[in-house]
């Protein structure tokens, strides 16, 4: 039986900044299948915005290989494979709304209707409905980043890569968010990468947790998250919520020792 | 979700009150000064010298509004031209340094430097260049006053990007010409009009004391000189009324051209208080 | 060996980068003279020996004598660019502190700064130096020395950045900071001069580096039509007019005149990474 292609596979990749001074990577080796979402979760200094980026392309690995769609990553970033959306929101000062939204269709050369149109739709998946004129000094923080993933989404690309993007919100605007997150990740399909540093975020988002070491970074172990689907506010009152909670904060506390990365088939083992 | 920050909307009423409100206090100060230096000058029976009465700075600008209105059009052209090419030069010329920002750093403080340079000083040497009479002597010394002050904003406006912003770009493929046209070019407009405003008032005020090297008689700086070898004071700050008018105008006017191109900051009045 | 290299490299690095621009603008200027003179450029001037001399005998012509058995002609410059910086260092002081009392005196009201601040910048549009001849005479007549007079013109043109700039440096001040002064219960003048002050100073320096330069344009400007002989400015207007006769001295006085005002620019630049010990910030 053949698996079916990786929508990013990792083999290997390892990354030093400087000459050699700083090893920010070191073996990672990770395959995400076509509609999975996985968190990358791990303390501050252990690369895991790094791996982002060099699943984006916009950082080159040291070693290693990265393919993204079946293709090496540079290739997917050529053909827009992949959306992403960051911490701050980085949307342009001088665009609108609509105008920030429709900022890569019109780099992909789209008609203006098709434009317009895909702007209404992507306006209302992130109910900013009403707000399409608005300046972005004029959104609050979590519309802001709503733009942003609408944005990201607006060319239906197989894969989205998010970095911390919900990390400079407040509390509530942050688990609404999620909430929405889920809901458009169900109805487009998209394989979605997050990288956070918020535990209940990673277990409530994800379909696995890949829980990073730091100095220098490694895979310290991957938490598979069986929560039933679709997930909603009562998700984060389940038992089995909590107990996953509890397993991805031993896995990141333990971390700090682990030398050598962990294999998946072990976390399996010990969650039996 | 948290609170949105509504425009307000103004009545026109309103705005207008509020603009009267917040220059009241510049109009007070504009007529105490008018009425104590006239008083001064009346009472203590000062020898009309270096002031000479406000009532007969006005007459002289009326009596010769016509003729100091087409010496500040000439003066104002050369302004103009200057203006144009130093800042088009300076733009032009950011743009190639922002590309090649290795460059760009290297030249920065020589730059700078080269700004420290007297340039009016040295309008006799354009004088001698192009002719006495021919404008471009002038417009060469307004160029090269108005190409600092774009030149750096420029640069520096096409380089303050967000790294994330030129990073959004790489994650679409765009290319060096796109990133440019979507990110830094818009980025740097604010800057370079703040450059272009300073660049304004230094066109006009290089091209009147650049003709104070000599220049056509019909020009703003020609007439002012002459007026006072001739002892005319009262027509000689007449003259420089002219030419502080012609420049809060071009001021005013790359402000609001401004205001139209960079339309999509929050107001300026909500800015600056 | 090699630390030591590291430390002596940069300046080494900065001074040889330096000799190497001017040496390509020398270049360009001399690849233009060339080319001109050989196609006949007319446009937009005629290149000749009259309106472009060759750097090396613009250069030269400052160790001739600058007339016959006269002192040579950089010992006069030299001479003239002394008694210009003079006038330019004493108008650069008297504009920088009034400019400084103006800022500190509005930031103490809105309502003094709405009243105040479009005339101060309404009086950069003002072409102060096209009427020096009769600031120089009217000032006379009130008993001003001549150079005074020039000094008080330098001022003029000085005053206007270091207003602006510091009435922006003392409005910027983090609010947090004076949260926290007021939380001490701190006077006005207190957080004035343990706040407000010190954060100004990086705008402080960067407008001094521009009013340096325009006290020595001041300088100039406001000493040639003023009949004071001893500086610069006058030294301009001199060599101006025996220009189609011998135009290498006033192009050897524009470079005098040129090196003065970068180096008023470098001491002024010098002091700031004295005074200010922080980041440089980009202040305009």
């Amino acid at each position: 039986m053949s698996a079916p292609p990786a929508a990013v596979s990792l083999a290997g990749v390892g990354k030093t900044f400087g000459k050699g001074a700083v090893r920010a990577l070191e073996d990672i080796d990770l395959a995400i299948a076509p509609g999975e979402f996985v968190s990358l979760i791990g303390p501050s200094g252990c690369g895991k915005s790094t791996l982002l980026r060099i699943v984006g392309d916009l950082i080159q690995p040291s070693v290693g290989d990265v393919i993204v769609n079946g293709k090496p990553a540079h290739r997917a970033r050529l053909d827009h494979d992949y959306g992403i959306v960051f911490q701050s929101a980085v949307l342009y000062d001088w665009r609108t709304v609509t105008k920030n939204i429709s900022l890569p269709l019109e780099l992909l050369g789209w008609s203006r209707g098709r434009r317009n149109e895909r702007v209404r739709e992507m306006v209302e998946l992130v109910e900013l409905s009403g707000f399409e004129s608005h300046h972005p000094w004029q959104l609050s923080g979590g519309m802001q980043q709503r733009v942003s993933i609408a944005r990201a989404l607006s060319f239906d690309p197989a894969l989205l890569l998010m970095d911390e993007p919900f990390g400079a919100l407040d509390e509530m605007t942050r688990e609404r968010l999620n909430m929405e997150l889920l809901r458009i990740w169900e109805r487009s399909g998209s394989t979605i990468v997050f990288v956070t540093h918020s535990i209940p975020e990673a277990v409530f988002l994800s379909t696995r947790v890949v829980v990073m070491s730091p100095r220098p970074g490694r895979i310290a172990g991957i938490v598979e998250v069986d929560l039933p689907q679709p997930r909603g506010a009562e998700t984060r009152e389940q038992p089995r919520f909590f107990e996953l909670v509890t397993e991805v904060r031993e896995r990141l506390a333990g971390s700090g020792a682990a030398t050598a990365p962990t294999e998946p088939a072990l976390v399996t083992e010990e969650r039996v | 979700m948290s609170t949105v920050v509504q425009p307000v909307p103004r009545s026109f009423g309103r705005t207008i009150g509020r603009r009267f409100r917040d220059w009241l206090p510049a109009l007070v100060v504009f007529v105490l000064v008018l009425v104590a230096w006239q008083g001064l000058v009346e009472v203590f029976n000062i020898r009309q010298f270096l002031l000479p009465k406000p009532t007969a700075i006005l007459g002289a600008l009326r009596d010769n509004r016509s003729d100091l209105w087409s010496a500040g059009i000439v003066t104002f052209k050369e302004a103009l031209g200057g203006f144009a090419m130093g800042s088009t030069a300076a733009i032009l010329v950011a743009l190639v340094l922002a590309r090649w920002r290795r460059v760009g750093g290297a030249i920065m403080p020589y730059a700078i430097a080269a700004n420290a340079v007297p340039i009016i000083a040295f309008a006799p040497i354009t004088n001698n260049w192009f002719g006495l009479l021919n404008p471009m002597s002038k417009m060469v010394i307004a160029a090269v006053l108005c190409f600092f002050p774009v030149f750096v904003n420029t640069l520096r406006g096409l380089t303050s990007v967000e790294p994330a912003s030129i990073e959004l770009m790489r994650s679409y493929a765009a290319g060096e010409i796109e990133t440019f046209r979507r990110v830094r070019i818009p980025n740097a407009l604010p800057f370079i009009f703040t450059g272009l405003k300073v660049a304004s008032v230094l066109a006009m005020i290089g091209a009147v004391v650049g003709e104070y090297f000599g220049g056509p008689l019909d020009a703003l700086g020609v007439v002012i000189q002459n007026n006072v070898a001739l002892f005319d004071f009262p027509l000689a700050w007449a003259g420089i009324i002219v030419a502080s008018a012609f420049g809060i105008a071009f001021y005013a006017a790359v402000a609001v051209a401004e205001h139209f191109l960079t339309g999509w900051q929050p107001a300026a009045d909500s800015r600056s208080d | 060996m090699a630390s030591r290299g590291a430390t002596v490299g940069p300046a080494v690095r900065s001074a040889g980068l330096s000799v190497l621009v001017l040496a390509v603008l020398c270049a360009v200027w001399e690849a233009y003279k060339w080319i001109g003179e050989r196609a006949e450029i007319r446009w937009p001037f005629p290149v000749n020996e009259r309106t472009m001399p060759h750097v090396h005998d613009m250069v030269g012509q400052l160790f001739e004598p600058s007339r016959r058995n006269g002192p040579l002609l950089i010992d006069v410059l030299l001479d003239a660019a002394a008694f210009t910086a003079k006038e330019a260092a004493v108008g650069f002081v008297l504009g920088a502190s009034v400019g400084f009392l103006i800022a500190v005196a509005l930031s103490q009201s809105r309502l003094l700064q709405r009243g105040f601040l479009p005339y101060i910048v309404a009086s950069q549009t003002v072409p102060i130096l096209a009427i020096a001849p009769m600031v120089v005479v009217g000032l006379g007549s009130k008993g001003v020395t001549g150079w005074v007079a020039v000094a008080i013109l330098a001022a003029y043109l000085t005053f206007f950045p270091v207003a602006i700039n510091t009435l922006r440096g003392l409005q910027s001040a983090d609010p947090r900071a004076l949260e926290l002064m007021h939380s001490y219960a701190a006077s006005r003048w207190t957080i004035l001069w343990r706040l407000r002050v010190p954060a100004s100073l990086p705008y402080v320096f960067s407008a001094l580096k521009i009013s340096a330069t325009a006290s020595i344009v001041g300088a100039i400007i406001g000493e040639a039509p003023s009949s004071i002989q001893e500086g610069l400015g006058g030294a301009i207007v001199n060599f101006n007019q025996y220009y189609s006769l011998e135009p290498r001295n006033l192009w050897a006085t524009n470079i005098v005149a040129a090196a003065l005002g970068i180096t008023f620019f470098l001491v002024v630049a010098g002091a700031e990474r004295v005074v200010v010990r922080r980041a440089p910030e980009n202040v305009a």
